[in-house]
């Protein structure tokens, strides 16, 4: 059961075969069994959880359920849930408890999910391998020495290993993807501004955005259905009318044309995962697809681009956790500038507070033009090359991340070697685009690869059609981890 | 342009997040491994690229003016560290 | 040496939305501590901000009122710095690309008229306020005041004096609320002042080095902390100092300004478009919608009032102070008629204005509204009552005893205008001062007014004044 698709569990709910009760506490089961090891969830309450199920129960014996209900689903601890404690993975928000749910877990209640419980995740999601968290690191499912990902990583390992059914993440620089690639799962970040970011703890406002992490692309074709919508709340969601993001999961891909940028099959990329990517797209060209090659010539620019970006953002963004109105206070000061700064210096960790000092650095009297104004200008230009690239092709690919999971505290040390595994998946959120990262094989420490797939704007039913039918041809993403 | 220890102790200041003698040297040495990646962009000519705010290049919506939202005082204070008569407490405030 | 002034003012002004600019909360005034201050008030993690779009359309309103260019997009940006009543650590506000562009506004010093430049007016939010009342030691914080919208005018450094400053203030208040996109209300800092003061050698063309003199509530205080202030930059710079470029406060207990101790730092506010919020892109058909219903601004009402009813340049000045007047002293008038409107008018502006000062009640207030001033100004028209005796209707009137008609019919106060009645009550008072009137037919003619008081007392003041002056005359003549 623990293996078994959205689809087939729905059908057993649907059918009494099981209990979203039941369902639900085998998942809660499992969690207390396993999350000691790997630390996947930040906060669990089964009591809350429980409760959710014999709602969604009822609902389905008043023949009332939709395809989610009574599905226990994990949520990235950066959605604020109401009653639920939400620490973005931060001390200064351990011990927030939400007043209130995002658009995110509304759409999800509404659908009678049940909201299995919180994801750890890096701090305020600035990091690539989830070491950045308060709660401690998270470790992949495939190999306890290797880090999962991030900084998306809890969620990821959780539905790795079993622990959850699906999840959900958010995705601000790749967030999303390179969890996916480096725990063997399937992940889409949305076009930027379909899932509505009210609610979502905000790092990189421009570039955040929420999308599901399941086992499967039609796992999360069905989930997106449900994250998916408008929100007058968020003034950057887009106003389209509602889309089934499975109606296309069953078109043959025959004459699908595959772009493949030259700068991601470049100097970096690891040989082992690089076999894989191309084993893949082997299996795309007997699916009936070509292969062009593309350029997006300004690739190495989105690592700097995006580290003068987002921590912009982020300075402004982290600013409210002042010690006023929730969240942590330092114990002792000796007044109001003495408070904040304890409070922020207490409060952050390393990482949190480096991005800040950038993005203050950035922003400043003096340097704004050289950095800021520059970057957005560069931001276009890297955001052109997708248009031009998508003249020639219907998707591209490539590798999520130059390489398999690393080890742990094997980066957490260098900062820039960090960002630099980013480089693949940076410029989608740069540009907006839709992107996504499925299962493809294995690298030469037997740690999962992931193959990316990015799709031009709001062509989200498109690229879940590509990664449905290579998985109805491959079964890597069947594939699970034995966790001990 | 490179980062000095001034600079770091002022971006700290600004951002409100104290920083110990002896944390200065070690964040230089951070900050300017990052700054060093974030030069790239230089080397790069931008003239007459208007820059990129948002993905989608769209209009503000505009919401109707409507009270929508009710008094929640209570539940939002009870997350606050210290209140007395409705108010958010603070360290002295000097204007 | 001869100094000059040099003041350009940053008028805040609270727009009058029902819903505050970035949320739904409630912006009525007075609210108990934080009970109007929703979830994205406070900044709770995960909130974000929606434009109010009765904000959008009276800031648009203001700018085609004073003939400013109204940007057809315009950016919101972050202006960061950290404030216990600044929520997010940032404020929204507009910086390079503000919704209204330059225009101008005529002001009236004395009879001067002066057109000041504006340099722009932006839209931002407000911030919450710090209670400084002793909670042991500590600042207690509101946040109801947070997220209300606001426009900011900012003028050129174009006034000379305090004068011209407070009547630039007193032109952009009443304007404001000509336009009701601003209740005006000073006391509870819906129109707020900041004055950028500096002074330079007479004859000079550099500016001298500013201050910024904030929390001018009231058109006193601006003038005071002027006129204070260019004292102080005098002294300074006589004595061979420099001015420090600084933000001051004016107590007003004191009536001096003072450095802001929190402001002494230099300020690097890191403004950046905000990327929760696009840029706000008008249409022709919105900008033309709006220029539809503007009303009919003070410059206009006020040229209208002097040829439509041959009021003086003066009166249709004051009459056209503030909306509230205006339509006050029109009803008044529609109701009475033109051929009456000076009467209208010094009613309008004497007595009733000195009751109201008086009583400290604003004219939409009045106890007196203007259809029932119109009765009585309908009374002295008719010559039911003289004016004096009218000043005691009003004050009847006032005390709420009625209206005009019913006042003069309990207290018998019609005039008499019955010569005969009049020339009877006349021989009574002859035949009983013989001596008095031997006096003034001898020649002593400063005894006249003896007899008309007399006529008055008998009369309770109700005779026809003139009837009676001219019957008088010629009874005492023989």
């Amino acid at each position: 059961m623990i293996n078994n698709s959205l689809k087939e569990l729905s059908a057993a709910l649907a059918a009494k075969k099981i209990s979203s009760r039941e369902l639900t506490q085998a998942f809660l089961d499992r969690i207390a069994q396993l999350n000691p090891v790997l630390n996947a969830f930040i906060t669990v309450d089964a009591e809350k959880s429980l409760a959710q199920a014999d709602a969604a129960d009822k609902r389905i014996g008043q023949g009332q359920a939709g395809p989610l209900t009574g599905i226990p689903i994990a949520q990235k601890d950066i959605f604020c849930a109401k009653g639920w404690r939400t620490t973005c993975g931060s001390k200064i928000l351990a011990n927030f408890t939400a007043p209130y749910d995002a658009q995110v877990i509304e759409r999800f209640d509404a659908a009678g999910a049940v909201n299995l419980g919180k994801t750890n995740m890096d701090e305020f999601a600035m990091g690539s391998s989830n070491e950045t968290s308060h709660f401690g690191p998270v470790k992949n499912p495939w190999d306890p020495l290797a880090v999962p990902g991030g900084s998306s990583g809890g969620s990821a390992a959780a539905v790795a290993a079993r622990l959850a059914p699906a999840a959900t993440g958010t995705d601000t620089g790749g967030s999303i993807r390179q969890p996916a690639a480096l725990t063997g799962i399937s992940g889409i970040k949305p076009t930027y501004g379909v899932v509505s970011r009210y609610g979502m703890i905000a790092f990189a406002s421009s570039l955040d955005q929420g999308g599901p992490m399941a086992k499967s692309a039609e796992d999360c074709a069905l989930l997106l259905n449900t994250m998916a919508g408008f929100d007058t709340r968020d003034s950057t969601s887009l106003d389209r009318p509602p889309e089934d993001y499975t109606r296309d999961l069953a078109q043959p891909l025959k004459g699908l044309k595959i772009g493949l940028p030259k700068e991601y099959f470049a100097e970096g990329l690891a040989p082992d995962v690089a076999q894989a990517v191309e084993t893949a797209l082997a299996e795309y060209k007997k699916l009936g697809a070509q292969t062009v090659e593309v350029s997006l010539p300004n690739t190495q620019l989105s690592i700097p681009v995006y580290y003068v970006l987002a921590p912009a953002e982020a300075s402004s963004n982290l600013s409210r956790y002042d010690g006023v109105r929730y969240g942590y206070r330092a114990p002792e000061y000796t007044d109001l500038m003495d408070m904040y700064k304890k409070t922020r210096a207490q409060g952050f960790g390393a990482e949190v507070k480096r991005r800040i000092l950038i993005g203050t650095y950035v922003l400043s009297a003096g340097y704004y033009d050289a950095y800021y104004l520059k970057a957005q200008k560069l931001r276009r230009l890297i955001a052109q090359d997708f248009t031009e690239a998508f003249k020639q092709c219907d998707v591209i690919m490539g590798p999520t991340a130059p390489t398999t999971a690393f080890n742990l505290g094997e980066k957490s040390d260098d900062p820039v070697s960090m960002y630099l595994s980013d480089i693949y998946t940076i410029a989608v959120n740069l540009a907006g685009l839709p992107g996504m990262s499925i299962p493809a094989g294995f690298g030469a420490n037997g740690r999962p690869v992931g193959l990316q797939i990015i799709g031009n704007y709001f062509a989200e039913a498109k690229m879940l059609n590509v990664a449905h039918q290579y998985q109805l041809a491959t079964d890597w993403h069947l594939r699970a981890p034995q966790v001990v | 342009m490179s980062l000095t220890e001034a600079d770091v102790k002022r971006m700290a200041h600004l951002a409100r997040i104290e920083i110990e003698e002896q944390e200065v040297a070690p964040m230089l040495a951070q900050l300017s491994n990052i700054m060093g990646l974030v030069e790239q962009m230089q080397a790069v000519n931008t003239d007459g690229v208007a820059p990129m705010a948002h993905a989608q290049d769209l209009s503000l919506r505009l919401r109707e003016d409507r009270v929508t939202e009710q008094d929640q005082h209570a539940a939002f204070q009870a997350l606050a560290p210290q209140v007395e008569a409705g108010l958010y407490l603070v360290p002295k405030v000097i204007e | 040496m001869e100094w000059e002034t040099v003041i350009g003012l940053e008028i805040h002004a609270q727009l009058s939305t029902t819903s505050k600019i970035f949320s739904g909360a409630a912006t009525a005034y007075g609210a108990a501590p934080n009970t109007q201050a929703c979830a994205v008030d406070i900044a709770l993690p995960g909130v974000l901000p929606v434009m109010n779009k009765g904000a959008v359309e009276r800031a648009i309103k203001f700018g085609l009122a004073i003939g400013a260019n109204i940007n057809r997009e315009s950016v919101f940006a972050r202006k960061n710095y950290f404030y216990p009543d600044l929520p997010k650590g940032y404020q929204i506000s507009q910086y390079e690309l503000p919704i209204v562009g330059k225009g101008d506004i005529t002001i009236q010093v004395g009879d001067q008229e002066k057109v000041v430049g504006i340099t722009r007016a932006h839209l931002e939010e407000d911030a919450g306020k710090s209670l400084h009342e002793d909670f042991h030691g500590m600042t207690g914080v509101d946040l109801n005041r947070a997220s209300t919208p606001l426009l900011e005018i900012v003028s050129e450094p174009d006034m000379r004096s305090s004068a011209e400053a407070v009547a630039y203030a007193k032109t952009m208040h009443s304007l404001v609320q000509y336009l009701d996109i601003c209740d005006g209300n000073m006391q509870e800092g819906s129109f707020r002042c900041d004055a950028n003061v500096s002074v330079r050698p007479k004859g000079t063309e550099k500016f001298g080095t500013r201050c910024e003199i904030k929390n001018l509530n009231s058109f006193r205080f601006l003038e005071r902390a002027i006129e204070y202030e260019v004292v102080r930059q005098i002294d300074i710079l006589e004595s061979g100092g420099k001015i420090a470029q600084e933000t001051r406060l004016y107590d007003s207990d004191k009536d001096e300004t003072r450095a802001m101790r929190s402001k002494e730092e230099a300020f690097d506010y890191r403004y950046f478009p905000d990327p929760d919020l696009l840029p706000m892109k008008l249409s022709a058909e919105m900008i033309a919608e709006i220029q539809k219903t503007l009303p009919e601004l003070p410059d206009a009402k006020r040229r209208r009032f002097i040829q439509q009813y041959g009021l003086s340049s003066y009166d249709a000045a004051v009459l056209t102070a503030t909306k509230a007047m205006a339509a006050y002293f029109e009803n008044v008038v529609n109701s009475v008629g033109a051929p009456n409107a000076k009467t209208a008018a010094n009613w309008v502006m004497g007595d009733l204005a000195g009751v109201l000062k008086r009583d400290s009640l604003e004219i939409t207030h009045s106890p007196v509204p203007a259809d029932k001033l119109a009765g009585l100004v309908a009374r002295i028209a008719d010559n039911t009552i003289s004016g004096k005796i009218a000043k005691e209707v009003f004050e009847a009137m006032w005390n709420g005893e009625g209206d005009a008609d019913a006042i003069i019919e309990s207290k018998g106060l019609k005039q008499i205008t019955d010569s005969g009645a009049i020339e009877k009550i006349i021989d009574g008072i002859i035949a009983a001062n013989p001596e008095q009137l031997a006096q003034y037919r001898s020649g002593k003619d400063k005894l006249f007014s003896f007899f008309v008081g007399q006529a008055m007392k008998a009369t309770q003041g109700k005779a026809n004044p003139q009837q009676l002056h001219d019957l008088l005359k010629k009874k005492l003549a023989g």
